[in-house]
């Protein structure tokens, strides 16, 4: 099987470590190592954990008035983006989906853009077709190393004296340990942490000086699901994908309020349409009232039986501790409060419309 | 007392008329963390083979089969408070139901231990 997948540069250092290895987006990843997927996550939620995000594409985009350009494909507010601040941002299509979300970060003269590993050769084939006149520089030499949890920044401070000062959603240039990185105060756990683009030759070295520290725990791709799911974040290709509106999704905030106005990115009119309209079905948070989760595809249905959505992401949540869940319903069902039921194997599961997150988001914010 | 094993990574205790079935070591060390346990109600009428449980980690949802041909007795109730169970004991206090024995030649097919044994170290 590995031999037809790709891997990081911390392939090995995985192995040594126990990592349980499956293929995931074309690459051959741990999805948990000798802790488990339960204290994993919540030793993450508790001291610090380290996450091997290499598979994940990064890229430069550079070129005359970048933010601009950019904004032709994205709802973001990228102009008004001050430098060194990143964004969640999303790629469109023409009918309003959205082909992948993003992060943004400006680099003044540039951008620095993460995107998701499955859709990562589609993403920069599509950005470089659209913006003829940019040049997309592919980082394939740097690995991407996430940090993440209430002691990440006492910890990486010990490394790189000052980080602890960078604000959430913004970026720096530190030496970490004398290697030279590129730190985003930023994460997908709902915790403070990091997220650290290095040279792939020296991914392995920095990962070994980290997981040294006393705090800190390898932590693999089972927990990283889990953690997000509790805060509430999107899966790309589960909870959103082509045929999902940035505004069904509950993603609002992701579309610039001057961009609403001007518009000038694919799927312009639908999304505004939706804004002005309402939508039919929204993304939600569910929480089953029994102690059985409810996976992804899982029917959901009124008290009546009529089937009235989708679990798009379920599963168990170790901090919270119970099942979590979210996905689509019509939009009559999404008040928080509304009695719903799960169709699991067969049988009627009484569940919950709820507020998302199931676990409050902790970042730095000075 | 006999102890006879699954390719489903099933473990079957037998005493006297009385079956207990549970997962292995094995199987709860690949599953992970356990997080829901749904066990079969008593008198339940069971074939070999039929999907009679459901075990369910962080991650992912698995089905637990008959063993053999039975009725169901009793279902573990400790388990739906404390699926924890199956990860901390899982040939002991772990036990997902207790069935009867509807026909005993179909024991004599289940690995035993040492059948049970090579069986996983094939698979590893």
């Amino acid at each position: 099987m590995s031999d037809t997948l790709k891997t990081t540069p911390l392939h090995a250092l995985h192995q040594e470590l126990g990592g349980k290895m499956v293929p995931f987006a074309g690459y051959d990843m741990p999805v948990q190592y000798k802790l488990g997927i339960m204290k994993e996550h919540l030793h993450t939620r508790e001291a610090c954990g380290l996450f091997d995000v290499s598979h994940m594409g990064q890229a430069l985009l550079k070129g005359e008035d970048v933010q601009a350009a950019i904004e032709s494909l994205t709802p973001s507010d990228i102009k008004g983006l001050p430098v060194d601040g990143i964004r969640y941002s999303l790629l469109m299509n023409d009918e309003g989906g959205i082909r992948d979300d993003f992060m943004v970060t400006n680099r003044g003269d540039h951008l620095y853009i993460v995107v998701n590993a499955a859709c990562k050769d589609a993403d920069f084939a599509y950005i470089a077709a659209s913006l003829p006149n940019h040049t997309l520089e592919l980082l394939e030499d740097r690995a991407l190393l996430a940090l993440q949890g209430p002691k990440a920044a006492e910890v990486l401070n010990r490394f790189a004296p000052g980080v602890d000062q960078l604000i959430f959603m913004n970026m720096g240039e530190y030496d970490i340990a004398g290697i030279p990185c590129l730190v985003s105060r930023s994460g997908y756990t709902g915790e403070d942490g990091y997220e650290i683009s290095v040279p792939a030759d020296r991914c392995e070295e920095l990962a070994r000086k980290l997981l040294a520290e006393n705090e800190v725990e390898a932590i693999g791709l089972g927990a990283r699901d889990s953690l997000r799911l509790e805060v509430g974040l999107c899966l790309y290709g589960s909870d959103i994908d082509t045929t999902t509106s940035p505004i069904e999704g509950g993603l609002n905030w992701a579309v610039g309020k001057r961009r609403r106005e001007e518009g000038g990115f694919p799927g312009h009119d639908v999304v505004m349409k939706h804004l002005a309209d309402g939508v039919e079905r929204k993304r939600v948070g569910i929480k089953p009232l029994g102690r059985a989760p409810a996976r992804a595809h899982t029917e959901i249905a009124d008290t009546d039986g009529n089937i009235i959505g989708e679990i798009t992401s379920g599963g168990f949540g170790p901090s919270f501790g119970g099942p979590v869940a979210m996905g689509y319903v019509k939009t009559d069902f999404s008040k928080v409060g509304t009695e719903i039921n799960l169709i699991v194997r067969g049988k009627s599961m009484p569940a919950e419309i709820v507020k998302l997150p199931f676990v409050p988001q902790r970042y730095y914010k000075g | 007392m006999t102890v006879k094993y699954t390719e489903d990574h099933e473990w079957v205790l037998v005493e006297g008329d009385t079956a207990t079935v549970g997962i292995t070591d094995y199987a709860q060390n690949a599953l992970g963390d356990i997080v829901f346990v749904e066990t079969p109600a008593a008198g339940t009428e069971v074939s070999q083979g039929d999907d009679v449980a459901v075990v369910e980690s962080v991650k992912t949802a698995s089905d637990v089969y008959a063993p053999i041909t039975g009725e169901i007795i009793e279902g573990n109730d400790a388990l739906e408070d404390q699926p924890e169970l199956v990860n901390s004991s899982p040939e002991g206090d772990g036990w997902f139901f207790k069935m009867t024995i509807g026909d005993a030649s179909e024991l004599d097919k289940l690995l035993d231990e040492a059948g049970y044994k090579a069986f996983c170290e094939g698979l590893d």
